[in-house]
């Protein structure tokens, strides 16, 4: 069979030194009732069955590599170097475990290492840890360290136009603590953050794709003595201010358009910083420097006093398996796009997004509803949106959310995403269908 | 391995070179206003080959399934079967997004439903859910829901989780995030759970069991069903921690056997590769009572077409979107791959693997339990005076090989927990145990070789005290 290197002869002087006189011999601690129980499954199929099975039932999905591409609302469409897979499909990284073992992991735990100084440099923050599932599992244990960290403040301020599908696993999170989850419309300085405020939580861009006022919600919510913190596009920080720039003092970030496919929605990258006085109340794996006995550096993972393995039922988080082999590709996204790289793939979404912008709010009944964006913006539609989105998908315009998905009552507005992967060409194209589609 | 040190990213880098090409900008440009714009983006500047030679470099610093056995206890690392990666490559999979919208997206939401199905077979549950992103998500998902099934019935005084000793090390940092208490349970002289100290400590404030079953000294517990029962009629439930459950495949259904609700781990079982730490992704299955509280969205089945549906009384979303679909594509293959025979002739020769390596070392190395294992075990590396399990495992590092787990199961000291997985070959295994009693010998005779391990590598131990008082955590150029 595939994937067992031993013949039935291997077998047999196996069981002959184990003193054993059949294979099931060996499972006579499971109640024989239960044992060996018949599988309602297909039998095995071989390598070329297998890939022409799974070819045709991927050929099934609507891809972004066949279509003009206008959907993000947290899964965007990069571009990612040849290089970034390249690296990520080396075994050597591929199939290593989590570094628990330093001598034999120094590439991993540099790796990380990179990782966390750059995306340190990208959020502005002073700490990075080496990932998380996504980026709302980041966000929710991004809020349960501030509310940790609050000193029995329970209120949480959340913006009412963050990711619904994050505020969703917030819920999740917190089902079982005693905090209060409040939302707020508008601007995070005018959350109403108060001495019971643990922290105000905003995301850069919101969904709808708003940039709020950074600095002036910062200022607010610290002078309530709480906390701030910022969910952040990290494509959008290669060319706006970093939040930690504007005052935030803890980060997160969906790292998925830094050199990940969509995928269908995972696996994903979930990014955390932090400014360093909250490190030790940080969830997840960090990697710091270490000396060995000769003085030579190395890279090891630190500060475990406050994982799981360690401190069992008091540790800050459970987390252990994380997106290790994405952060890789993230690592290798950031150092190939660079300084330069990656300051114009952001330029490139903005200039392409706000051109599109001017040319969907000229169309008859279109109008534009976010005020300052970067990649992503709300428009109004004549027709819902809905009906919109699926007749233009099935001529291969995909073009944006219909927010009736997570809203049903906003039937008419759609989330259009524009990145450096849409061409003029296919702008003009989605301007033209969605004319033709609302007349 | 690469000896030599390799300089961090950042003193690779050079002002004005670049790496990446982009389109020159084909619309109109519209200008940033200063209040919103970056001043400064402190990232590297590197042409391509530097890239590739400085990560292929570290690459090589790395041990890996690909070049070296790695019989890490617990943390099943089989081969990983190219055909995986080549399947969860196809753009149809990579270029998809989870939000076109189902009419959309048939194809990856078959592969969720199928996969889901499959699992739920292979563990004997009523309804499942691949949202959770990792084993221990997944643990939180099912704690979530035993939580949530015991206030649904205005069952509120069920606030403690029971953990043998001999269980998963995540489970009780799980229960807290769930807002529960734990209480361990010791493991009777068998290693098995002490079903007197189990009675004792059940009660109406009990909400369930958490049991890994083979457990963490890899013995099958054969009350299993007992321990249900008892749980069962005490209002709890069993919760079954599927971290083990490459010995069980076509050989034991945990939910026909009273596991009311259970992760697996696809990057264990189920020959995902690990990545140097994820990612992961855990199915959970659970008993027809729970099915209504599953984290979802889930794929369901209705007339012939597939479609996302939340279970009706779920316990909400654990992620955004469907789980790491990438992770069930490659689980999913590898199912296709091996069959239901297949399957279980995994779990056959992952015990036979085990069990042999354990038969050429035990009477050197001491095995706590000397029983018959299922697919690891658990030896000591106490081998002589000033000899401890550290200096073993970085010993082994000096002859090749991946040391084992070390100092877990915390119910066994100077433990080294080895799981060599059915993928490794009757001479791998053969070699390793000749290395391990040599090491043995070494132990007695010259233990400084032990003391100074490794020595094979491009660093020696680390001090990894001084590291936490003092840490350095980013580049500081």
């Amino acid at each position: 069979m595939p994937f067992v290197a031993n013949s039935d002869a291997d077998r047999r002087a196996m069981l002959a030194r184990i003193g054993a006189s059949s294979m099931d011999e060996l499972f006579s601690d499971i109640p024989a009732k239960r044992r060996f129980p018949k599988l309602d499954l297909p039998e095995a199929l071989s390598e070329l069955e297998v890939m022409r099975e799974l070819e045709s039932m991927a050929a099934k999905n609507l891809t972004a590599s066949t279509c003009a591409w206008f959907l993000g609302a947290g899964a965007y469409n990069h571009f990612i170097p040849a290089v970034v897979p390249a690296i990520a499909s080396r075994g050597e990284f591929l199939t290593a475990y989590t570094p628990y073992q330093p001598e034999v992991s120094q590439g991993t735990l540099q790796a990380i290492f990179e990782y966390q100084s750059m995306a340190a440099k990208l959020l502005g923050m002073e700490v990075v840890n080496a990932s998380h599932y996504d980026g709302a599992t980041a966000l929710a244990e991004a809020l349960l360290m501030a509310y940790n960290a609050g000193g029995g403040r329970r209120k949480i301020l959340l913006s009412a136009d963050l990711h619904p599908e994050y505020k969703d696993v917030i819920r999740t999170y917190f089902e079982a603590f005693d905090a209060q989850l409040v939302e707020y419309s508008g601007e995070p300085a005018m959350a109403g953050a108060d001495a019971s405020t643990a922290c105000v939580v905003v995301a850069y861009p919101e969904f709808s794709g708003e940039i709020r006022d950074l600095r002036a919600g910062a200022d607010a919510a610290h002078a309530a003595g709480a906390l701030f913190v910022v969910h952040a596009d990290p494509i959008m920080c290669g060319l706006l201010k970093s939040p930690g720039e504007l005052g935030a003092d803890i980060v997160t970030a969906e790292g998925q358009s830094l050199g990940n496919s969509m995928n269908f929605g995972g696996p994903y990258l979930g990014m955390m910083g932090a400014v360093s006085k909250l490190v030790r109340k940080m969830p997840g794996r960090i990697v710091g420097e270490a000396k060995d006995a000769q003085g030579r550096k190395g890279y090891v993972l630190t500060l475990s006093a406050r994982e799981q393995h360690i401190r069992r039922e008091k540790a800050v988080s459970n987390i252990c398996s994380n997106q290790g082999l994405v952060m890789l590709q993230t690592c290798v996204y950031l150092a190939t796009m660079g300084k330069g790289g990656l300051n114009a793939v952001a330029e490139l979404c903005w200039n392409k997004a706000h051109y599109a912008a001017s040319r969907i709010a000229s169309i008859p009944g279109f109008r534009v509803e976010t005020k300052a964006f970067f990649k992503e913006f709300t428009v109004f539609t004549p027709i819902p949106a809905a009906e919109l989105a699926a007749k233009l998908s099935r001529r291969c315009v995909v073009p944006g959310l219909p927010l009736s998905r997570y809203y049903p009552e906003r039937t008419h507005e759609l989330l259009v995403c524009v990145t450096e992967m849409c061409t003029k060409g296919q702008i003009e194209l989605l301007v033209d269908s969605l004319t033709e589609a609302a007349k | 391995m690469n000896l030599k040190p390799e300089p961090l990213v950042y003193e690779l880098s050079s002002p004005g070179r670049l790496a990446a090409a982009l389109p020159v900008c084909d619309v109109p440009k519209t200008p940033v206003p200063a209040s919103l714009a970056r001043t400064e983006l402190e990232l590297p500047e590197l042409d391509e080959l530097s890239v590739v030679r400085h990560f292929t470099r570290l690459s090589q610093k790395n041990y890996s399934i690909d070049t070296h056995f790695y019989p890490l206890g617990s943390c099943t690392m089989k081969y990983n079967p190219k055909v995986n990666e080549q399947a969860a490559g196809l753009s149809g999979w990579r270029n998809t997004h989870p939000l076109i919208g189902d009419e959309f997206s048939q194809g990856a939401l078959e592969l969720v439903y199928k996969l889901q199905e499959s699992l739920r077979e292979i563990g004997g549950f009523a309804a499942a859910s691949l949202q959770p992103a990792a084993g221990a998500h997944g643990e939180l998902a099912g704690v979530f829901i035993m939580r949530a099934y015991h206030l649904s019935r205005g069952d509120t005084k069920r606030s403690k989780i029971l953990i043998p000793d001999s269980a998963h090390g995540t489970n009780p940092a799980t229960c807290t995030m769930a807002g529960l208490t734990t209480q361990a349970l010791a493991s009777d002289a068998d290693g098995k759970v002490d079903i007197a100290a189990l009675k004792a400590a059940l009660g109406d404030d009990v909400a369930g069991i958490m049991i890994t079953n083979p457990n963490t000294l890899g013995l099958f517990d054969p009350n299993i069903e007992e321990i249900g029962r008892l749980v069962h009629e005490a209002g709890g439930l069993v919760y079954g921690d599927g971290a083990n459950m490459n010995a069980l495949t076509g050989v034991f259904k945990p939910g026909e056997a009273g596991i009311d609700v259970m992760h697996f781990n696809l990057h264990k079982t189920f020959s995902t590769p690990h990545g140097g730490g994820g990612p992961g992704a855990g199915f959970v299955g659970v008993c027809e009572r729970l099915s209504e509280f599953l984290p979802g969205p889930i794929v369901a089945k209705r007339n012939g077409k597939y479609a996302l549906e939340m279970p009706k009384r779920s316990v909400g979303r654990m992620k955004s979107f469907y789980g790491n679909f990438g992770v069930l594509v490659r689980a999913y293959t590898y199912v296709l791959m091996l069959g239901a025979s297949g399957l279980r002739r995994l779990a056959e020769n992952a015990v036979l693997n085990a069990n042999y390596l354990k038969a050429l070392v035990e009477k050197t190395y001491k095995v706590k339990y000397p029983r018959r294992c299922m697919h690891e075990f658990v030896a000591m590396g106490d081998l002589a005076e000033g000899i401890h399990t550290l200096d073993v495992a970085k010993r082994l590092i000096d002859y090749g090989f991946h040391p084992p787990t070390i100092y877990f199961p915390l119910i066994v000291s100077e433990a080294l927990m080895i799981e060599p997985t059915e993928t490794e070959d009757k001479e791998t295994l053969d070699e390793f145990a000749e290395v391990l009693l040599k090491i043995a010998e070494e132990a007695r005779a010259n233990p400084e070789l032990l003391h100074a391990a490794p020595t094979s590598t491009p660093i020696g131990r680390l001090d990894e005290v001084g590291a936490a008082r003092n840490p350095v955590l980013c580049y500081r150029g």
